[in-house]
C-alpha cells in the first residue's frame, strides 16, 4: 500500500506512543466515567456530592487523552483514521453528544437548584451511554471493519452486533469497578464502605465479562484462534491468563482485607492485562481483519517530524499531569465540596 | 436545496464550529488578560488586582469548559464525515493538530486546576506560572490550529503521490504563504473581541454606579489595548486582503462582488448578486476604489469572477455581505478607541453615560466580526477544501448515508441548545454579580469551592440574583 517497511522500528515506537495514549484514556477516564455509572445508586445526595468532587479536578485533563488517541490515529495512521471513524458514525454520535451531557453536567449541577435532579441524570446517563458506545466501539472493531480502496465500505448499522453489545456492556461493569476502587482509595466511612461492597460485586461481573470475551473472540476471526490456540503459541501466551486470574485473587483478598489503595491498582492492572490480551489477538492488524500496522502507517517524514516533539513533550505531560494530582492528593470527605 | 450527505455535513461543520470558535475567541484574549492581572497582584499586593482576576478567571472557567466539549466533538467530526479529506491529507495535517493537542491542550487542562482551585495549595509563583501557561497553552493552541487552516488555503511545502498527500518540507507546511497573514489578524481579532468584552462589563457596572474601582481598572485596561489593536487590525486586514489577492484571487472577487474586474474597478457598496446571469443588480459603488484599496494604485487590475470556470467560483452572495460586515465592525471599532481618546483627554471616561451606553452594546461585536470574518474566508474557499487541490465535494465520507448526517446534525442541534443555552444563562448572572473585594491580605482557605473549572463559577449566584 506504501513503501514502509515491515518491522519498521519508527511505526512501532508509533503503535507503542498510541496504544499508551488509548489506554491512559481507558485508565484514567475509565475511573471518572465509572463514577458516573455508580452515580445514581450511591446511599445519600451528601454521597453523590463527595463522589463527583473527587474526580473535579482531574476528569477533563482525563478526557483530553482521548482528543490524543483520536489525533494519534489520524496523524500516525491516517487510513485508520479515515476508515473506522465513519464505521462508527453512530455509536460515536452517541459518545460525543453523551460526553457533552456529562461533561456539562458535572458543572451545572452545583449552580441548579430546582433543576439538579436533571443534572444528576445527565451525568449518569451520560456517563453510562458514553462509556456503552466506548464498548460497542470497541467490540466491532475487533469483530473487523471491511475495507475497499482506502475507505470503510459497510452500511451505518455494520457495528450493531450481539458481540459488540455485549462488549459495551462489559465495559460497563469495568469503568464501574475501576471508579468504585477509585473511591474507596479517595473517601471514608459508610461511602467507603458501600464502595467495598461494590467492588466485590463488581469485580466478579467484571471477571465473567473478560471470560466470555475472551472465549468469545477467538470464535469472530478463526487468525485469532489461530494466535492463542496454535503450539508453541499456547505455552508462550499462557501467562496472559495465568496473570489475570492470580491478579482477580489479589483483588478479592485486598477488598476483603479493606486495603484502600491496593484495589485500585490491581483493578487497573486487570485492565492492562485484558488490553494486552486484546493488542495479542489483534497484532499486526490495525484495522482487522485485513489492513496490518505497516500499511496503515503514515510515510518515515510525518512519523520523524511528530517525534521530535513526542520524545520531550510526552515525558512532560507526564510530569505535571503527576503534579497536578499530588496537589489535589488526600482524601476527599463531606465538608470538602457543596451542600 | 436537495438534503445529500455532501450539504449536511458541511452544516454540521458550520454549525459546530461557529458555536466552538466564539469560546477560543473569548479565552485567549482573557487568559492573557489574567496572567496579566494576576503578575500585577503578585508585583504590588494590591487587593483589587487579585479580586478582578477572580472575577474573570470564574468566567474564563465556564467559557472554556463548553469550549472543550465544543471541541472534542471537531476532533472527531474530521473522521466521520470527512474521511476522505482525512486520508488524503492526514500525513500533512495530523501531525499540526496532534502538536495542537500536545502542546497546548494537556498544559491548558492541566494549569486551569491549579489556577482555578490551588490559589491556596500551591506557593505564590507557581499559581502565578500556571496563569502564565494556561495563557501560552491558548495561543500555542491558535498556532497550530490556524497553521492547519492556512495551510488548507494555501497549501505549500508537499507533493502529491497517488492522489495522496506527502510532505516534502515541514517548514513551508507550517509557516505557509498566508499564515503569518491569518495568524496575526485572528488573534489580533481574538484580543479585541476580548477587550469590548471587558469594557462592555466595565461600563454596565459604571452605570449601575457598582463595583467602580473595579470597573475603572478594567475600562481603562481594555480602552488602552483597543486604541492600540483597533487601527493595528485594519493594518493586518488590509495586508491580509492583498495576501489573499495573490493566492486566491477569485475569493477576491467574490468578497467585492466583482464579475468582470480589470482597471479602475469600483468598490461596491450595495449590490444584489445574480448568479445565473452573472452580474450584479441595484449596484452602488465608488469608482476607482477598489483598485485602490486592492493594488494600492487607481488603474490597478482587480479581478472578477467571470475570469474564472464557473465551477470553481464562489458563491459571491454571502461573502460579500460577511466581509462588509467584518470590515464595517472594524471601522465602529476605531470610531470607539478615537472618542475614548477625546474623553480621556477631557478626563470625562468614566463619567460618560451615553459612551458607557455604546461600549455595553459593542460587547459582542467582536464576536460577531469574527463569524463573519470566518464565513468569508471559508466560504470564499469554495468549492476547494484544499485550494485548488482537492474539491470539497470529494472530500466527505463515502459511507455517509444521508439519514445517518442528518440523525448527527439534529443531535448536535438540540444538544448545542441546550447547553449553550444553559452556559449562556450562567455565564450571565455571573457578570451580573460582579467581582468580590479583596484585601491586600492573605485569604482564608477556600474548603467550599469544588476543585473543577466551571464550578469555580462562584456558587453565590444564585444568592446574588
Amino acid at each position: 500500500m506504501q513503501e514502509i517497511a515491515e518491522g519498521s522500528l519508527l511505526t512501532l515506537i508509533w503503535v507503542g506512543i498510541v496504544g499508551f495514549a488509548v489506554f491512559m484514556y481507558v485508565l484514567m477516564d475509565g475511573f471518572d466515567l465509572g463514577i458516573g455509572i455508580l452515580y445514581p445508586f450511591a446511599p445519600t445526595e451528601e454521597d453523590r456530592d463527595t463522589m463527583m468532587n473527587t474526580v473535579a479536578p482531574v476528569w477533563d485533563f482525563n478526557e483530553t487523552w482521548l482528543v490524543l488517541g483520536g489525533a494519534g490515529l489520524f496523524a500516525a495512521f491516517p487510513i485508520a483514521y479515515a476508515v473506522v471513524l465513519p464505521a462508527m458514525y453512530l455509536p460515536l454520535l452517541v459518545m460525543l453528544i453523551a460526553l457533552i451531557f456529562r461533561g456539562v453536567a458535572f458543572e451545572f449541577r452545583f449552580k441548579a437548584r430546582a433543576g439538579r435532579h436533571w443534572w444528576n441524570r445527565s451525568f449518569f446517563l451520560g456517563s453510562l451511554l458514553a462509556t456503552f458506545a466506548q464498548g460497542v466501539v470497541l467490540g466491532s472493531f475487533i469483530q473487523g471493519i471491511p475495507v475497499e480502496g482506502r475507505q470503510f465500505a459497510g452500511g451505518m448499522l455494520h457495528w450493531l452486533s450481539p458481540f459488540a453489545l455485549f462488549c459495551g456492556a462489559a465495559l460497563v461493569v469495568g469503568y464501574a469497578l475501576l471508579g468504585a476502587t477509585w473511591l474507596i482509595w479517595r473517601t471514608i466511612g459508610p461511602l467507603q464502605d458501600w464502595c467495598f461492597r461494590m467492588a466485590r460485586r463488581l469485580m466478579l461481573a467484571v471477571l465473567a465479562g473478560v471470560a466470555a470475551v475472551s472465549l468469545w473472540t477467538p470464535f469472530l476471526l478463526p487468525q485469532i484462534a489461530e494466535r492463542w490456540f496454535s503450539l508453541p503459541n499456547l505455552i508462550f501466551l499462557s501467562p496472559v491468563p495465568i496473570v489475570t486470574a492470580v491478579l482477580a485473587f489479589a483483588l478479592w483478598r485486598a477488598i476483603d482485607n479493606s486495603r484502600e489503595v491496593a484495589p485500585f491498582v490491581l483493578s487497573m492492572a486487570l485492565f492492562a492485562l485484558s488490553y494486552l490480551g486484546l493488542a495479542i489477538s489483534l497484532w499486526p492488524h490495525l484495522i482487522p481483519p485485513g489492513v496490518t500496522v505497516w500499511e496503515a502507517a503514515a510515510p518515515p517524514k510525518t512519523q520523524v517530524f511528530l517525534l521530535v516533539g513526542m520524545a520531550f513533550l510526552i515525558p512532560s505531560i507526564l510530569g505535571y499531569t503527576a503534579y497536578s494530582y499530588w496537589v489535589f492528593r488526600g482524601k476527599v470527605t463531606g465538608a470538602f465540596g457543596y451542600h | 436545496m436537495e438534503l445529500d450527505p455532501l450539504i449536511l455535513s458541511r452544516i454540521q461543520f458550520a454549525f459546530t464550529i461557529s458555536f466552538h470558535i466564539l469560546f477560543p475567541s473569548f479565552t485567549v484574549g482573557l487568559a492573557c488578560w489574567i496572567a496579566l492581572l494576576e503578575a500585577l497582584w503578585v508585583g504590588t499586593g494590591k487587593g483589587i488586582y487579585r479580586s478582578l482576576s477572580e472575577f474573570w478567571t470564574r468566567i474564563f472557567a465556564l467559557s472554556f469548559g463548553l469550549g472543550v466539549v465544543s471541541g472534542i466533538v471537531m476532533s472527531y467530526q474530521f473522521g466521520t464525515n470527512w474521511s476522505r479529506w482525512s486520508d488524503t491529507v492526514g500525513n500533512v495535517l495530523g501531525p499540526l493538530i496532534q502538536y495542537e493537542v500536545v502542546t497546548a491542550f494537556f498544559l491548558e487542562a492541566a494549569f486551569l486546576g491549579i489556577l482555578l482551585f490551588g490559589r491556596d495549595r500551591v506557593p505564590r509563583g507557581i499559581h502565578l506560572m500556571a496563569a502564565c501557561l494556561v495563557a501560552l497553552g491558548t495561543l500555542l493552541s491558535s498556532f497550530w490550529i490556524l497553521s492547519a487552516n492556512s495551510w488548507m488555503h494555501t497549501p505549500a511545502g508537499f507533493e502529491i503521490k497517488d492522489g495522496r498527500y506527502f510532505v516534502t518540507d515541514w517548514w513551508q507546511v507550517v509557516f505557509n504563504p498566508s499564515f503569518p497573514y491569518r495568524l496575526t489578524h485572528m488573534v489580533t481579532a481574538m484580543f479585541l473581541t476580548t477587550s469590548f468584552v471587558v469594557a462592555g462589563i466595565s461600563a454596565f457596572y459604571l452605570l449601575k454606579r457598582r463595583h467602580s474601582d473595579h470597573a475603572k481598572l478594567g475600562l481603562s485596561m481594555a480602552l488602552g489595548l483597543i486604541t492600540v489593536l483597533a487601527p493595528l487590525q485594519i493594518f493586518l486586514g488590509d495586508q491580509h486582503g492583498l495576501n489573499t489577492l495573490e493566492h486566491q484571487p477569485a475569493k477576491i472577487a467574490a468578497m467585492e462582488g466583482n464579475w468582470e474586474g480589470g482597471p479602475r474597478a469600483p468598490l461596491v457598496l450595495f449590490a444584489i448578486s445574480d448568479v445565473t446571469a452573472e452580474t450584479n443588480r441595484l449596484e452602488i459603488g465608488i469608482p476607482a476604489l477598489s483598485s485602490l484599496i486592492l493594488t494600492h494604485d487607481l488603474n490597478g487590475t482587480v479581478p472578477g469572477l467571470k475570469q474564472f470556470p464557473a465551477d470553481e467560483r464562489p458563491d459571491p452572495r454571502i461573502v460579500f455581505w460577511t466581509f462588509r460586515l467584518m470590515v464595517g465592525i472594524g471601522l465602529l471599532m476605531l470610531t470607539v478607541a478615537v472618542v475614548h481618546l477625546v474623553l480621556r483627554f477631557r478626563g470625562r471616561l468614566y463619567t460618560s453615560d451615553w459612551f458607557n451606553r455604546i461600549l455595553v452594546g459593542c460587547m459582542p461585536i467582536g464576536f460577531v466580526a469574527i463569524l463573519a470574518g470566518w464565513f468569508t474566508t471559508e466560504i470564499g474557499r469554495q468549492p476547494w477544501v484544499v485550494y485548488g487541490h482537492l474539491r470539497t465535494a470529494d472530500a466527505v465520507t463515502p459511507s455517509l448515508t444521508t439519514e445517518a448526517a442528518l440523525v448527527s446534525l439534529l443531535s448536535f442541534v438540540v444538544a448545542y441548545a441546550i447547553i449553550y443555552g444553559a452556559g449562556t444563562y450562567y455565564l450571565i448572572r455571573l457578570l451580573r454579580a460582579g467581582p468580590t473585594h479583596r484585601h491586600d491580605m492573605p485569604q482564608p482557605p477556600e474548603a467550599q469551592s469544588p476543585k473543577r473549572p466551571l464550578s469555580a463559577a462562584d456558587p453565590s449566584i444564585e444568592a446574588a440574583e
